[in-house]
């Protein structure tokens, strides 16, 4: 730290961190309230046909329902097991 | 309705403060308590004492409404529905507020405040969802803000306004604002709240040792004249009524020449 930085304060302070976290936090829970109801349940049947194929945990499957605009967009995101072919 | 999420933001003390200026600005209001169990609004209309029958009561059909209701002893056209001490939340029923709430507009109230237990609960639900308007008292704070986000986002999914395809009108009253911290960059500032839930600003009630010294005597603070908390609520409730009144508050008071010397240049 030179010492003109000490005097310019760069850190950023408590209240613009709460404010950024807050934003990402509603953000997450805004999407989560909006997502429709069949969501859960949809996700639990994909999760289902995977494993009937690979063997994979809850954790490797994320199936997400974003909104861009005034279309939905279901996201679908495996990670695989390591397999040697 | 008055409502927060998060406990001990101010919702009382607003709810207090709100229906007497509405009753002083000659509208009839009814301020109804809803946390059940836990009431508090009777100490702080001072009213404590003439509590005969509450709230649950009337839903039950043991006392009529007019016998709960106690009038305020400040305010000519302000009434007060105690919350009961003694049951639990569930005995608020949808149809048993309905009825109350539809008496009390028969009866030419105009403004009916419901004063909303913190939580989202029952007993919150029970206070939110008839509402037209929605007061959400938040404190400059990460959970308290959260908190009021969450609320939002159920007045606009679970209330019956919602249920009709209606939205209900919300307003952002921040309390307990302390603008030095805000300035030192130690506190959410105004414009940060607003921005993150994306709601009206209704009002700025700052931190003020007149809410304490108010709820000792029982009298809402709104009634003090002098205090910078009376006078915010003084505003809110002149603009709840359309009247178009300039936000105060906002910055350090008294700041003397020397001080605001000092601080640029620290
Ligand atoms: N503007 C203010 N300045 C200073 N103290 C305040 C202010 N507003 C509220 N308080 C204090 O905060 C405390 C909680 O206030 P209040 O009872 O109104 O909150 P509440 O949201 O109704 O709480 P609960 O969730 O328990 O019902 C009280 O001690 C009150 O005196
Ligand atoms: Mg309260």
């Amino acid at each position: 730290m030179t010492f003109f930085d000490y005097f310019a304060n760069k850190k950023p302070t408590t209240a613009s961190l709460a404010k950024e976290r807050l934003q990402i936090i509603v953000a997450h829970e805004r999407n989560l309230r909006n997502q429709p109801d069949y969501l859960p349940a949809l996700q639990k049947e994909i999760m289902e046909v995977i494993c009937r194929y690979v063997d994979v945990n809850v954790d490797d499957v994320d199936v997400q329902l974003d909104k861009n605009g005034n279309c939905s967009v279901l996201e679908l995101n495996v990670t695989l097991p390591n397999t040697r072919n | 309705m008055i409502t927060s999420g998060k406990g001990g933001v101010g919702k009382t003390t607003s709810s207090a403060a709100i229906s007497s200026g509405l009753a002083m600005h000659g509208h009839k209001t009814a301020v109804i308590d809803f946390d059940i169990g836990l009431r508090n609004l009777d100490l702080i209309m001072n009213c404590e004492r003439r509590v005969v029958y509450d709230f649950v009561n009337v839903i039950n059909g043991e006392a009529t409404l007019h016998q709960a209701l106690i009038r305020d002893k400040r305010c000519d056209n302000l009434y007060i529905l105690p919350a009961s001490q003694t049951r639990d939340k569930d005995a608020l029923t949808k149809e048993g507020v309905e009825k109350v709430l539809a008496e009390l507009a028969a009866d030419g109230f105009e403004f009916i405040i419901c004063d909303s237990p913190a939580g989202i609960e029952h007993g919150a639900f029970m206070a939110l969802y008839f509402a037209d308007e929605a007061i959400v008292v938040a404190n400059p704070e990460v959970s308290s803000v959260r908190d009021s986000d969450r609320i939002l986002g159920i007045l606009q999914s679970k209330s019956r306004r919602a249920e009709n395809g209606e939205r209900v009108a919300e307003h952002l009253l921040l309390s307990r604002y302390n603008a030095e911290r805000v300035e030192r960059g130690e506190m959410l500032g105004v414009e940060d709240v607003e921005e993150i839930l994306a709601t009206k600003l209704l009002g700025v009630i700052p931190e003020c040792e007149s809410v304490l010294k108010a709820s000792n005597q029982g009298l809402p603070v709104i009634h003090d004249a002098q205090s910078r908390a009376g006078q915010a609520y003084k505003d809110a409730v002149a603009r709840l009524l359309g009247n178009d009144v300039e936000q105060r508050f906002l910055t350090p008071e008294h700041k003397g020449f020397f001080q605001r010397l000092f601080r640029r240049s620290a």
